[in-house]
């Protein structure tokens, strides 16, 4: 059994463990509210986006001249993974479950004789998949405090992926990022991001009045695609910032909640060899005054 | 009344009724009033003139890169940056 001393020194250190897990976990809270807002905040943007790009999209005839972003190479060879994760670790098991996602996904592609690249947003990630997949990666970038990402930081990226696109280095892009549910539930998920998902619409566009546009519709198509990309990552990066709180807070709950168990059992473990140090003294007393 | 929206990706910067908005359209500024016909242009770097009454004062938002789109409910400016 240890003794008193080090039983005393190891509840010292536990508490001051929860102190600082506690202290995480209201730090994950403080910023989750803000990483929520914000992506709350740009949906509206990411929504006209969307909305305009899909009317256009199906009223634009695709042809041998239209973007390529939108028509794709016309091969699907070459399939580019960007997987976005945190730079930062002890937030439960946000960055694997978005790697894993995209590791099943890879081994998939590659049994159908794909070739699957890699390029990675977020340290975590890189750190997962680079030791299965070596040879797939392209590039890798940290983007920081995923907080204080802000959409000229998306379209740097976005920039970076249709340049390598339209060099020929991949013909499908996917990104890979955490949906943010609840704070309990992050959903690891993919989504292709080039060329450009159509999404199907049931309800025909409402207004069937004739709009006009300037420049053309192919000219305004062609503007939009980049961005929407960029809108596509921002809102990807958005989700991931409020699912690394989220996941984070929960761990740090997790944590601070074990080491509260943990403080209980020394305490009554300390308690009892205390007790028995007690009654031994005792015993060896009454013995010692029998005796006389 | 015309309703005004002016969002960006990070925010909705402006949402509410005025008299006249002029946009710098990629091939030329354009004012829009209430009634305009549907309409959707590019627009270049420049201010946009939002005057909230007949006779006020114009108030300048500078933005960079987007689009507006002109339905029946209003005008709708998508910049990537304002103000």
């Amino acid at each position: 059994m240890a003794s008193l001393k080090a039983l005393k020194l190891r509840i010292g250190s536990v508490k001051s463990t929860q102190k600082i897990t506690k202290a995480m976990k209201m730090v994950a809270a403080a910023k989750l509210r803000r990483a929520q807002e914000a992506a709350e905040a740009g949906r509206p943007y990411a929504q006209r986006v969307e909305q305009v790009v899909a009317s256009l999209a199906r009223t634009a005839q695709i042809t041998e001249g239209s973007s390529p972003l939108l028509a794709g190479h016309g091969r699907d060879q070459v399939h580019l993974f960007v997987v976005a994760t945190s730079d930062k670790g002890l937030a439960g098991a946000f960055n694997s479950n978005i790697a894993r996602l995209a590791r099943r996904r890879a081994l998939e592609l590659q049994e159908q004789g794909k070739t699957v690249k890699f390029l990675t947003i977020g340290r975590k990630g890189r750190a997962v998949l680079a030791r299965q997949f070596r040879d797939g990666f392209v590039h890798a970038v940290e983007p920081g405090d995923l907080g204080k990402l802000t959409f000229a930081d998306a379209k740097g990226y976005a920039d970076d992926l249709i340049r390598r696109f339209t060099a020929g280095e991949f013909d499908v892009a996917h990104l890979f990022y955490a949906t943010f549910k609840t704070v309990l539930t992050q959903e690891p998920t993919e989504q292709q991001l080039i060329p450009v998902k159509i999404p199907a619409q049931s309800a025909q566009p409402a207004a069937d009045a004739v709009v006009e546009y300037e420049p053309s519709e192919e000219a305004i198509l062609d503007s939009l695609l980049p961005t929407n990309i960029a809108v596509q990552i921002y809102r990807a990066m958005k989700e991931n910032a409020a699912s690394e709180q989220g996941s984070k807070m929960t761990a740090m709950d997790n944590a601070t909640r074990n080491a509260g168990d943990l403080i209980n059992r020394l305490t009554i473990e300390y308690n009892r060899t205390r007790q028995a140090a007690i009654t031994t003294e005792l015993v060896e007393i009454i013995s010692g005054a029998e005796a006389l | 009344m015309l309703h005004f929206e002016l969002v960006t990706p990070e925010k909705l910067v402006r949402s509410e009724s005025v008299y006249m908005v002029t946009v710098p359209g990629t091939e030329g500024d354009f004012g829009v009033l209430e009634g305009h016909a549907p309409f959707m242009s590019t627009i270049r770097d420049g201010d946009v003139l939002v005057q909230r009454t007949e006779k006020g004062e114009a108030e300048r938002i500078a933005i960079r890169g987007g689009f507006a789109e002109v339905t029946a409910k209003g005008l709708t400016i998508l910049a990537e940056q304002a103000g």
